[in-house]
């Protein structure tokens, strides 16, 4: 409500309009004066060159000084902490005097008591020629804000560290799972006189050990033995039973090759070892290369595992079955079943885990397959099994996110006789 | 690499002129130079950049370990002169820069002909009978503040602390305010100024040299402006009717003439 004080009071309202007229009054006394001097903020104004020439209470007493110590006597500068002046003369003076205007910037004036935080913002006032005059500045209690801006840089400080601590946890975690991955496969393939081999590995996460496996190693002179499989589940578990049945393969080769009785063994310690309360096996093909004969002889045992393909010469490839074979590991008594065949010059066998066969492709995400894999060996060249190799591994490649498993390829050939220079009529 | 975008290399001035290179110092970047730059233009060819950390150099070009010794600042001046394959260069540093120039013209004395320092201080520290203005202490507050972000950066910082990417409004106003820096590199910045002892390399200074100093200046107080002349033989000290520590800025018409009269004098 509007009142005029030279209105005359309407019947029974006379009080109403005594009491506006008091608050009225008393607004009027609030001087131009007093608001600079006992505004809630500080005021100061200084030269051009940081003297101050006029301060307010409120400032003086934040300050805990005298007028008199004040004006003429000290520079702007001067009321602030050491780290305030370095501030100040390195970046708010060279700012002010770019843009005439500097708001906002925290700073800490020297108190009685020791320091305070403040906001500062300054403008220079400049003559109608625009010839700078003076620099007025106010000053702001900022200890809340400063407490609280404090606390959410300590916060950041603090997070910062934990993330840079889970990422050095987690850089030493993925080392030590690179080594104990490498044991689990053999570093490089061994050179075989009259044999070409390819391998390649595929680790779907890098914070997980894989259970697939592969090697290739010698018995006897001019027989080589050679083994892939794939042990249920992954991590540190997983790969502690892979360790186990790489050597026991190893070992159990060397004491009798034959793939029947190696897988036997292999069953038997594996189920031994697992058969309480955390059951774990594995599937795997296991065979012997025979090189002394005219043509590499293969004799191969799987206990559950997908079929080896052979990639022939004349453009086909077909699966090797071996039927019957079980998982290796959960039964006390397992059966085995091994074939035989030769590999003639040109043609690759190709043995790999279900992670190939089992990705996802195309929009509706279906299952890879067998039939897809024997198409895609038949429609390669016959250039032996490090070419194979290469090319399924643009396959895996392209598989993208579909492909979400470990995935172990070991392809093993004879190489294709050199071309003799024909001429052709 | 692309230098010229590296150290946002400005060139400006009269083409057949006398080569001024401008090099600024902690705190701002080459918007330090904006008003004495139109005395400048006229009668030399100006070169202005931005050292990597500081205003619009390239920060991906940033390493904390280069840029944690003032050899890496000098590099960047070495850097940018090769680029633009300058000789007969007039180096004029303000603050922190005027001791890089000293480095740079000891790397490519075939290069860098004359040194003008504004406001030079070889050390900011006391100690054994040197006085550089301020204690350990005064330094140790101010890095502590700087490392804890929040001394006068709430306002001037706060876009680049936040990460302006989703904010692009705080970036603009960002890129319209002059001096904005990375804190992260500006604090490694402040520590190499304010902790650098470069009062030996003085001695190393073969070049004729001028130095201007303010009448009053709390960062670099005058007897060090007497302490930098005595110490480098055949140097001249002029000292600027002008308060702060930023004369080119306060006292541009003063700068230019002093600097104008060097180039003429020598």
């Amino acid at each position: 409500m509007m009142c005029r004080t030279d209105q005359v009071p309407e019947p029974g309202e006379g009080q109403d309009v005594d009491a506006t007229d008091a608050v009225f009054t008393s607004l009027l006394e609030d001087s131009a004066e007093e608001l600079y001097e006992e505004a809630p903020c500080g005021y100061v104004s200084t030269l051009m060159d940081g003297t101050i020439a006029k301060i307010n209470a409120t400032l003086l007493a934040w300050l805990g000084l005298e007028r008199s110590e004040v004006v003429g006597r000290k520079r702007f500068a001067d009321l602030l902490t050491v780290g305030g002046r370095l501030y100040h003369e390195t970046h708010f003076a060279p700012m002010l005097q770019m843009q005439g205007a500097v708001s906002g910037i925290a700073m800490d004036i020297k108190t009685a008591a020791g320091r305070m935080p403040v906001l500062v913002t300054s403008k220079v006032k400049t003559t109608e020629e625009g010839e700078p005059l003076l620099i007025r500045t106010t000053v702001f209690d900022a200890r809340d804000r400063r407490a609280y801006e404090s606390e959410l840089l300590r916060r950041r400080t603090v997070a910062e560290e934990a993330r840079r601590q889970a990422e050095a946890d987690r850089a030493r975690l993925q080392e030590a799972l690179a080594v104990l991955q490498q044991n689990l496969l053999p570093a490089e393939l061994p050179t075989i006189p009259g044999l070409e081999a390819g391998s390649y590995y595929h680790t779907a996460s890098p914070d997980l050990l894989g259970g697939d496996f592969y090697d290739l190693f010698p018995l006897e002179t001019g027989r080589w033995a050679f083994f892939l499989g794939d042990v249920c589940g992954k991590g540190p578990q997983a790969a502690a039973v892979t360790s186990l049945t790489r050597y026991t393969l190893r070992a159990a080769a060397l004491h009798n090759p034959d793939p029947v009785t190696v897988l036997t063994t292999l069953n038997t310690v594996l189920h031994e070892r697992y058969t309480s309360g955390d059951p774990r096996y594995c599937t795997a093909i296991y065979g012997v290369l025979d090189l002394t004969g005219e043509h590499v002889g293969v004799h191969l045992a799987s206990g559950g595992h997908p079929p080896a393909l052979i990639q022939r010469t004349d453009g086909s490839a077909d699966y090797l079955p071996t039927p019957g074979g079980m998982l290796i590991g959960v039964l006390p008594q397992a059966h085995f079943s091994a074939t035989r065949t030769d590999l003639l010059p040109g043609e690759t066998l190709l043995l790999y885990t279900d992670g190939l066969t089992e990705a996802r492709t195309g929009p509706q995400r279906e299952r890879y397959g067998d039939d897809a894999l024997r198409e895609f060996t038949a429609a390669r060249p016959g250039h032996g099994p490090q070419a194979l190799i290469a090319a399924l591994t643009g396959l895996l490649a392209s598989f993208g996110t579909g492909l979400d498993d470990d995935t172990a390829l070991l392809a093993l050939g004879v190489p294709a006789p050199l071309p003799t220079t024909v001429s052709e009529s | 690499m692309d230098i010229r975008r590296r150290n946002n290399v400005t060139v400006v001035g009269r083409e057949d002129g006398p080569v001024l290179l401008l090099a600024h110092g902690f705190g701002c970047d080459q918007n330090m130079w904006r008003l004495v730059l139109p005395l400048l233009t006229d009668a030399y060819r100006v070169v202005l950049f931005d050292y990597v950390g500081s205003g619009r150099a390239d920060s991906a070009a940033w390493d904390e370990r280069r840029y944690g010794s003032l050899e890496g600042y000098a590099r960047d001046v070495l850097d940018v002169v090769e680029e633009l394959d300058l000789r007969d260069v007039v180096f004029v540093g303000h603050s922190v820069s005027a001791m890089v120039g000293v480095l740079a013209a000891a790397g490519a004395p075939h290069r860098i002909a004359r040194l003008v320092m504004i406001a030079p201080s070889p050390r900011y520290v006391d100690e054994d009978g040197y006085r550089g203005g301020f204690s350990a202490e005064d330094i140790e507050e101010l890095l502590e503040s700087l490392e804890s972000n929040y001394l006068g950066w709430s306002a001037t910082m706060a876009p680049v602390i936040m990460g302006n990417a989703e904010r692009p409004e705080l970036g603009q106003e960002l890129t319209a305010s002059f001096c904005a820096t990375d804190p992260d590199m500006a604090r490694v910045f402040a520590r190499t100024t304010f902790l650098s002892d470069s009062r030996n390399d003085l001695r190393t200074v073969t070049v004729p040299t001028l130095i201007l100093e303010c009448r009053q200046d709390l960062i670099a107080p005058r007897e060090v402006g007497a302490y930098v002349r005595d110490a480098i033989p055949g140097s001249r000290l002029i000292t600027l009717e002008a308060t702060g520590h930023c004369p080119q800025l306060s006292a541009p018409q003063a700068t230019a003439a002093a600097i104008a009269e060097f180039m003429g004098a020598v």
